[in-house]
């Protein structure tokens, strides 16, 4: 409390202050990084719609946990199931139907891609009821256990040749088995745009972009979905803000902090536990599709349980229990140790050209151990620089377990009143929707 | 009047636990599509009795690992996740140990200790195996498990112990953050490649009904080693006052703590146990399925964490079952469903079990 209260004021604007400022020093940090790996202004803008992209969908994941995790105490370790399940789904659904001889191996129903989205998120929840009904009756390790669980069987299942394909409706349709899925509909933003006869406009404005650098589209393209993506952050805030506040939302923090006691009040727990779940199950499975929309395709072996590390790492720091909290833990993950390492790694091989980083392990120790050399371990330790993040991101999680297990701004105390009841309070809560607008 | 009763006790049967009646319901129909299966011939005994044995094997791996963590979740009352890298460590430490004993002189010792990181050198081509190289497979599980001992106890002293005090929660958020960390330290030394280990052992026919159900070396080892080991801690949980401790500790801390009990020699203890058991049966487990990859301890935890729930946390025994009931399932299944789902499979028993009886089969009997 105290420790955030100095953040929160010596930052004008309170927590959205913080915000602001966190992502600026971030965008600024990425700039410079930019110039001095001599990008063009295309590459910068590039790599700011990459970090966009990142921090938005680590925001969007790590609100919906936050509101299983820090609202109501639930333990969910399988959220990337969930989002493979949203994506599926509204692959299925959405994807053109299936003619011979075309790149994809299996069709879709030839829905529009909004049917899909809503589908998908549909699906997530309905694949959180299954879980709930038998799991939240139980302790919350357990809820973890049966919640990693199924994440794997669902990847399982997608990787299976059984449900590769299969027929609906008399079309044939599937998952599309290991080898993955193509997703061949109609580009989400053009798609979106031309529902409103916009699109030629669109085309108008990124070609004003073409003085500027050559091929714009793909850049612009990632520039507005990334704006897209933000946009959803704050449509998840204000979702959660206002559960959270609401009726619903007390008896979701009075059963995190006893759920004994809010029983004996009357509130038939176990329903308002299943509700809030498959809340935040579709917020994942929505976040999923945001995720893999645009990607061209997916593959099963994309949603391995380290996703869902990922996100708990990014609410840990921000801190459970805090919506704002939860948006800075995703920009702070996305910027320094999911982005970061890789963006450290190209600086370092602009600077020190490559000078052909040894295949594995042993070539790579060997001089190291035989005259000292260390040049092709470091070389070796660059190159890996993916796996390595793994292992830092670990050791951050754990330092966090040790040394600030509420994060950045968690364990805060939320007023349970509707009404603002102390002075300082209510100054508090009218800066946060100010804020939250003026994020954007 | 008899057919009257017998209807009314169903109906009082199925009104008050519809949940049994439908699992009865579910077996009758698999054991009565297994008949089917018989008599048509499309399933043969011999490929059944198969089956059971693999589903045995890989079972006593599981119970043999689950022992560890049943031990560690009912004494420091947290589910570790970090367990599953401690069975892939121990493998790796030991089949390091393998490949160089077995191989020294007929390879580079750097990629003897990488276990043959990236094709440089194979186990089949060193002619490892139980029958080809004995000293070489006996030292190895020695080193995976010394190994893994004291790896449990380093990450202890550093990662755990600190935070003794906390929730069960926070010490399985920590032990999450441990696992990864290992997991890709591991790949980042020893590739993700999945390398062959061991040479294809001698194996021994066994007529059974109609075809024959094969028995090889390597699963003798198993079964030797595993039930070893099982009775080792049985004994030494029943006659030592080190298990009546383990047992009051999981009872009730403060309380052990005022009768003098010296809990953090008893956490110590437990560790020495499990990690130890932990690294052999990852080391035999790779023995056993003549491969190795990153991601094989793992994929395994979630078993083990099915087995030990299966079998009541806590319960050695119910990790031992547990962990049987879960292999054979997990074999079993492939009768009737595809063979992508028999994972599936395994983990539905373990929520049937939460549902029917949350406690485990073998509730209340702690750590003994």
């Amino acid at each position: 409390m105290s420790v955030r209260d100095d953040v929160a004021a010596r930052i004008p604007g309170g927590d959205a202050g913080l915000i602001v400022a966190i992502l600026l020093g971030i965008y600024a940090a990425y700039v410079l990084a930019g110039v001095g790996l001599g990008f063009s202004l295309r590459g910068q803008l590039n790599t700011i719609a990459t970090l966009t992209f990142f921090i938005a969908v680590f925001a969007l994941l790590s609100l919906a946990l936050n509101l299983h995790w820090g609202y109501t105490g639930l333990f969910n370790i399988g959220i990337v199931g969930f989002m493979a399940v949203g994506i599926y789904v509204m692959a299925l659904v959405s994807k053109p139907l299936y003619e011979a001889g075309g790149a994809a191996q299996v069709g879709g129903l030839g829905l529009p891609i909004v049917v899909g989205m809503i589908a998908g998120t549909v699906a997530a929840a309905l694949l959180g009821l299954v879980i709930a009904l038998p799991a939240l009756r139980l302790r919350a390790d357990y809820l973890a256990i049966v919640t990693i669980a199924m994440s794997e069987i669902v990847r399982f299942s997608f990787l299976s040749g059984d449900l590769q394909q299969f027929q609906v409706f008399g079309e044939r349709v599937g998952f599309g088995g290991g080898s993955g899925l193509i997703l061949d509909y109609t580009d989400p933003i053009e798609g979106f745009l031309s529902l409103f006869g916009a699109w030629d406009a669109y085309l108008g404005v990124v070609s004003a972009f073409e003085p500027l650098f050559g091929n714009p589209k793909p850049v612009v393209d990632g520039l507005v979905y990334g704006v897209v993506l933000l946009g959803f952050v704050v449509a998840y805030y204000w979702l959660l803000k206002r559960t959270g506040e609401s009726p619903f939302g007390r008896v979701l923090k009075a059963i995190r902090e006893d759920e004994d006691v809010a029983n004996s009040l009357g509130k038939n727990t176990n329903r308002f536990k299943i509700k809030a779940f498959m809340l935040g199950c579709a917020l994942m499975g929505l976040a999923g599709i945001l995720w893999y929309m645009r990607s061209g395709a997916v593959t099963p072996n994309s949603f391995r349980p380290r996703i869902t590390f990922f996100v708990w790492i990014a609410l840990i720091i921000g801190g459970a229990g805090s919506n704002t909290g939860s948006v800075l833990g995703g920009a702070v993950f996305a910027a320094l140790l999911y982005q970061g390492p890789r963006t450290l790694k190209n600086l370092i091989d602009a600077v020190l050209p490559n000078a052909g980083a040894p295949s594995g392990f042993g070539p790579a120790v060997a001089p190291l151990i035989s005259n000292v050399d260390p040049v092709p371990f470091l070389l070796y330790t660059l190159d890996s620089i993916r796996q390595l993040q793994l292992v830092f991101m670990g050791v951050v999680l754990v330092w966090l377990m040790h040394n600030r297990p509420e994060g950045l701004l968690g364990h805060r105390k939320e007023t349970a009143a509707g009404i603002p009841l102390t002075t300082q309070q209510a100054g508090q809560s009218r800066a946060a929707p100010d804020g939250g607008s003026e994020d954007e | 009047m008899g057919i009257a009763e017998t209807y009314s006790r169903g109906r009082r049967l199925a009104v008050a636990r519809p949940g049994s009646v439908v699992l009865g319901l579910v077996v009758a129909v698999l054991l009565f599509d297994l008949g089917v299966g018989l008599a048509t011939g499309d399933v043969s005994f011999s490929g059944i009795g198969s089956l059971i044995w693999e589903g045995l094997m890989r079972g006593l791996v599981v119970g043999l690992a689950g022992i560890g963590l049943s031990m560690t979740y009912s004494i420091l009352n947290f589910a570790n996740f970090a367990h599953g890298d401690y069975i892939t460590a121990g493998a790796f430490s030991g089949w390091a140990t393998t490949y160089l004993i077995a191989g020294l002189g007929r390879a580079d010792v750097g990629a003897l200790l990488l276990v043959g990181a990236s094709g440089s050198v194979f186990g089949g081509t060193l002619g490892i195996g139980v029958t080809g190289t004995p000293l070489a497979v006996a030292a190895g599980a020695l080193v995976a498990g010394v190994f893994t001992i004291g790896l449990a106890l380093l990450v202890d002293r550093t990662v755990f112990e600190p935070i003794r005090g906390e929730s069960g929660i926070t010490l399985l958020i920590t032990s999450v953050g441990v696992a990864f960390a290992l997991r890709y330290l591991m790949q980042f030394v020893f590739s993700s490649s999945v390398r062959g280990t061991t040479a294809q052992p001698p194996s021994l026919p066994l007529y059974f009904v109609d075809g024959v159900v094969r028995i090889n070396a390597h699963d003798v080892a198993l079964v030797v080693v595993a039930s070893g080991l099982m009775l080792g801690v049985h004994l030494l949980l029943q006659l030592t006052k080190l298990g009546k401790a383990m047992r009051a500790m999981a009872d009730n801390e403060d309380l052990a703590q005022i009768t003098g009990i010296p809990t953090e020699r008893v956490v110590r203890a437990v560790w020495i146990i499990g990690g130890g058991l932990t690294g052999v049966a990852g080391y035999m487990f790779v023995l056993w399925k003549g491969t190795l990859g990153f991601n094989d301890g793992w994929l395994l935890l979630l078993l083990i964490f099915a087995a030990v729930i299966l079998g009541g946390i806590g319960s050695i025994y119910g990790a031992i079952v547990g962990g049987l009931a879960i292999g054979l399932t997990q074999s079993l299944s492939i009768i009737w469903i595809p063979s992508a789902f028999a994972r599936a499979a395994a983990f539905a028993v373990m929520i049937v079990i939460l549902l029917v009886k949350p406690q485990g089969l073998f509730s209340g009997r702690s750590t003994a």
